[in-house]
């Protein structure tokens, strides 16, 4: 085992909370406002890429169409605002049930299998809701659709603004954050760490694998369309490439480059591969190669991704 | 709808499902025999196209092109496995997907590095005429030819599989990799030379599509999903289940695409027809998968008992 | 005391009003395309047809050294939607342009006008920005989504043809297409196909063309799909039967070069040909000629043409460009020399022009190019649309 260095974790923590709701008053000085857009996607990102690692890393389930979930929660999102309605609490609920009965049926399916076969068929899935988005011309098809309009806040407040996004999105992913660290230690939380562990020990223990396993699978599949309902809201678009399978790969890529099953593990994973993308795209046009060079030295020489660096011992 | 009409899809679902298939059977062999998913398969394929149409030009020939290409993608392949894919054989099936992710982003972009980002390739000129296979029915040569190749090499990996001393030890490495260590197999010289197989494969595949589809920088990916899935229905490490998945495959994705087309433009405008249809049949294909895994969940021939 | 006062206030009233009325030191001009990919040669032309004019305007736009920002959309509307963001967010520019495909072009444009930042389109035109989603900020100069297909229709009546196939890609620009090809053609449409947008194997739909055995095929596909659909026609034997009818962009030289001989007589429409003779045009195909090596294409006269546009309009607000309403009305009046000869803006910003049936020949040189025939098929022709805009003049 790795020594955990909670103190430190914790002043690291903090210092995040601060940095993060001081940072658009340090843009605007700047002059930088644009980078604010990027911030925000950086709060969606991280908050997809912390509900897979909550099925992948804590729970073990590799599954690779977690794209499906976040698409889903934005496409529910756009076709309700391009039907007129606008209501939060209406899109909240309609994100929620869709994406909840969509995991739901998809994991009673998938966690009847194991290993490739649990990651072909939760691909699979993904693949056919992929290809639906693609087929329904009346919401754009594969051209995507563009909304005018956004899910309305109260007091006057609008998502259109790029500051106001920002904390609503970074208000949820302190929510979700302190959620997870509670859930971790909890009952749940360690039957689910002792079912990735060991699942046929698990059972002869007595754990209802297959139910609890269920729950995570439909909890995480929620908070990624959670996740989709922000991202329709910031891009003001929605296009079938949300559910492609090489952005389930993207995801999975910012989950392993953060630590998996860490409990920040998402969010520096979503944080260095969108910042890579950025900086290193600012100077050449072959920023992909460049990533992947990172990528595949973080798989050969730092296996317990970006979170394992403050470890204490974290040699290898 | 006539008979020659059924012929003529037959005959492109064949042509793409034998194509599918030389992908396929590189795959079920990395994955059977090395255990490892293999992501950048995709990029193998990509990589063999864009060498092809390089050659062409600079030898005048299709044909020598499509041999050079062969060699060297094989020897391509070679070297990345004996660099950085062996180090992976040991590690768990996420960072193998990880690892092989970033091999994509690499591969992509390398190859826009040399290349460019797309070749024009052109089929032999010979060939760019159809033949009357059947009264009233010219099909294009050069599929005809796409054709016979992909039963030639299929009937070429049947025989090398299955008649021939490597054929056997790929058989005993896939079925039970430890015992065929322990016979005395030089596993290492073993996989690099099934690797190279798979990546000659994917380039001979790639060369032949080059001039039908575009060779362009992720062209690879598209088609990797599909040869997955193949491999799944078909079970891993069986070059005959790789055979039999991908003309399934081939069979439903080119004849669903068409006849569910052509049925619901009976009651749906054609703009909405021609975009459900070939989403329904595409769907068609993975629920062709989930239902042989639930009949028979190692898929239809598994290599390991 | 009080002079003092008086003198700085003057002092200050001056430079208020020069710093008002000064004029911008440049003009930025935002440039997104596609530049990548099988149908790369599009945005390429566009790309070289627009720095052409700035460098035979000694590198300035309406007096104004020009500074033109290009970037490639890769044919993804995401990555053009990004890009659109950051040149109008933290370049600011004063000009968007370029985009060659409407569904990139549609996800793309709101990060402009949302802004207030104009955008010239120098090809994709689609239906809904000419009718009820017509913007102030939106000029196209090249020419409505419908209109190369409206003179396809008009010509076929004119041949006398009776049945038609018809083929598009599956998106708003193919939509329009087809609409307005039947808009004009009295005869029998006997199939309606769509295909994937970027498919470039048709091995389905050609067979199933062959099974409809119509006296014609209409197709709209740009790019590298017409490159791969012609030659898979050819191939598969259905050029001796059918007769196949073009819009212009997909018989023009990026699509002859590729696919050679089988090109030669095959009919196409279009609104501009390299062999128009008004000074104009014979002063750009000259030049491109000399300075690319190769025959321009309708893009390429688009990109120029966008150019010039912008030219005039910097100009006839004297590099004022803060004045974004004095900008849209010199861009509106639109006070330059086309190549295509004349050149005016409807009420919704989409251009009102003739259109001309060309057909592939001989060049002279062993090679082919577009020979035009003198009478327009369609003569100042608008669009179906203007009058759901409700934008006022």
């Amino acid at each position: 085992m790795v020594e955990a260095r909670p103190r430190l974790h914790a002043a690291l923590a903090g210092a995040a909370l601060l940095g993060a709701l001081v940072l658009p008053a340090v843009l605007a000085a700047f002059g930088a406002e644009y980078y604010l857009s990027l911030a925000g996607r950086v709060l969606v990102y991280a908050i997809a890429a912390t509900s897979l690692n909550l099925v992948l890393g804590y729970g073990g389930l590799v599954s690779f169409g977690h794209a499906a979930f976040f698409g889903l929660g934005a496409y529910v999102t756009g076709i309700t605002i391009a039907e007129g309605q606008l209501s939060p609490l209406v899109h909240l609920a309609l994100v929620l049930a869709v994406t909840g009965a969509t995991a739901l049926a998809i994991g009673a399916v998938a966690l009847r299998t194991r290993g490739v076969y649990f990651i072909m068929i939760t691909l699979a899935f993904a693949q056919m809701l992929f290809y639906l988005a693609n087929s329904i011309k009346g919401y754009g098809g594969d051209e995507g659709l563009n909304l005018r309009a956004r899910t309305a806040l109260p007091f006057g407040l609008s998502l259109k603004d790029e500051t106001t996004f920002y904390f609503v999105a970074l208000a949820v992913l302190v929510a979700l954050l302190v959620a997870m660290a509670r859930f971790v230690p909890s009952r749940f939380g360690r039957a689910v760490v002792a079912m990735r562990d060991d699942v046929d020990r698990a059972e002869a223990l007595g754990l209802a694998t297959f139910r609890l396993q269920l729950v995570l699978f439909v909890a995480a599949g929620m908070l990624g369309g959670i996740a989709g309902l922000l991202h329709a809201n910031q891009q003001g678009y929605v296009s079938p490439g949300l559910l492609h399978w090489t952005q389930s790969g993207t995801l999975m890529v910012m989950v392993i480059l953060g630590g998996v099953g860490r409990l920040w593990g998402g969010v520096l994973g979503a944080a260095a591969l969108l910042l890579l993308q950025e900086v290193v795209g600012a100077y050449t046009t072959h920023w992909e190669f460049v990533v992947g060079i990172v990528l595949l030295a973080v798989v050969l020489f730092a296996r317990r991704g970006l979170a394992g660096l403050f470890d204490r011992g974290a040699a290898r | 709808m006539s008979g020659l009409f059924f012929l003529e899809q037959a005959l492109n679902g064949l042509q793409f499902g034998l194509m599918l298939f030389l992908l396929a059977a590189g795959l079920t062999l990395v994955f059977g025999v090395m255990d490892m998913i293999n992501l950048a398969h995709g990029s193998l394929y990509m990589v063999g196209a864009f060498v092809a149409a390089w050659l062409a030009p600079l030898t005048g020939s299709f044909w020598l092109a499509v041999g050079g290409s062969v060699l060297i993608t094989a020897v391509f392949g070679m070297l990345l496995e004996a660099s950085v894919l062996r180090t992976l054989y040991a590690r768990d099936h996420l960072s193998q997907v990880l690892a092989t992710f970033a091999l994509i982003l690499i591969l992509n972009d390398g190859v826009k590095m040399v290349f460019g980002n797309d070749l024009p390739l052109s089929a032999p000129p010979a060939l760019a005429g159809p033949v009357e296979i059947v009264p009233g029915l010219p099909y294009p040569s050069y599929r005809l030819l796409i054709l016979g190749v992909g039963l030639a090499l299929a009937l070429l990996l049947y025989l090398l599989v299955a008649r021939t001393r490597l054929g056997a030890l790929v058989r005993a490495g896939a079925a039970n990799r430890p015992m065929a260590e322990a016979m005395g197999v030089n596993i290492r010289a073993l996989f690099t030379g099934v690797f190279g197989i798979g990546a000659g494969l994917c380039a001979v595949a790639g060369a032949l599509l080059g001039p039908l589809l575009a060779v362009q920088v992720g062209m690879g990916e598209n088609i990797l999903i599909l040869a997955f899935v193949v491999i799944v229905i078909g079970g891993i490490g069986s070059i005959r289940g790789a055979l039999v998945g991908a003309l399934l495959v081939g069979f439903v994705d080119t004849l669903g695409r068409t006849l569910l087309q052509q049925g619901l433009r009976e009651f749906l405008a054609p703009q909405w027809a021609s975009a459900a249809g070939p989403a329904l049949s595409s769907m068609m294909v993975y629920v062709l998968m989930a239902a042989v895994l639930a009949f028979k969940p190692q898929g239809l021939f598994p290599a390991r008992g | 005391m009080a002079s003092f006062v008086h003198r700085i206030a003057a002092a200050a009233a001056l430079a208020l009003l020069t710093t008002t009325a000064a004029a911008a030191d440049r003009v930025k001009v935002g440039f997104v395309s596609t530049l990548s990919g099988p149908s790369s040669a599009l945005g390429i032309d566009i790309r070289d047809g627009f720095q052409l004019a700035v460098k035979l305007g000694g590198g300035k736009l309406g007096g104004l050294p020009a500074e033109v920002l290009v970037n490639d959309d890769q044919f993804k509307p995401d990555v053009g939607k990004q890009l659109f963001e950051r040149l109008v967010k933290r370049d600011k520019v004063d000009f968007m342009t370029g985009v060659v495909f409407s569904n990139i072009m549609l996800a793309a444009l709101p990060e402009a006008l949302d802004a207030g930042t104009i955008y010239i389109s120098p090809n994709a035109a689609p239906s809904s920005i000419a009718g009820r989603d017509c913007h102030p900020l939106f000029f196209a100069v090249s020419w409505p989504n419908d209109a190369y297909h409206e003179a396809a229709g008009a010509y076929a009546n004119q041949r006398g043809l009776q049945t038609v196939y018809l083929l598009a890609p599956n998106y708003q620009a193919g939509k329009d297409s087809l609409s307005g090809f039947k808009r004009m053609f009295k005869g029998k449409v006997l199939g309606e196909n769509y295909t994937k947008l970027g498919q470039l194997d048709y091995a389905a739909e050609l067979a199933e063309i062959r099974a409809a055995k119509p006296q014609a095929l209409y197709i709209f596909l740009p790019g590298g799909m017409g490159i791969n659909f012609i030659k898979q026609f050819v191939g598969a034997g259905l050029g001796n039967d059918i007769q196949l009818l073009l819009p212009g962009f997909s018989a023009d030289q990026d699509v002859i070069g590729p696919v050679g001989p089988a090109m030669s007589g095959l009919f196409n429409t279009s609104h501009w040909s390299p062999d128009f003779t008004n000074p104009a045009n014979q002063r750009f195909v000259a030049e491109f000629t000399k300075e690319y090596k190769r025959v321009p294409t309708l893009y390429a006269s688009q990109g120029y043409d966008a150019a010039q546009l912008i030219n005039a309009a910097v100009r006839d607000v004297k590099g004022k460009l803060d004045d974004k309403e004095a900008v849209r009305k010199a861009l509106k009046a639109a006070r330059f020399d086309s190549v295509r000869g004349a050149f005016k803006f409807n009420v919704n910003q989409y251009p009102i022009q003739n259109y001309y049936v060309r057909t592939v020949g001989s060049d002279g040189k062993g090679g082919l190019i577009n020979k035009s025939f003198s009478e327009p098929i369609l003569k100042n022709h608008g669009d179906a649309y203007a009058g759901d805009c409700k934008m006022k003049p």
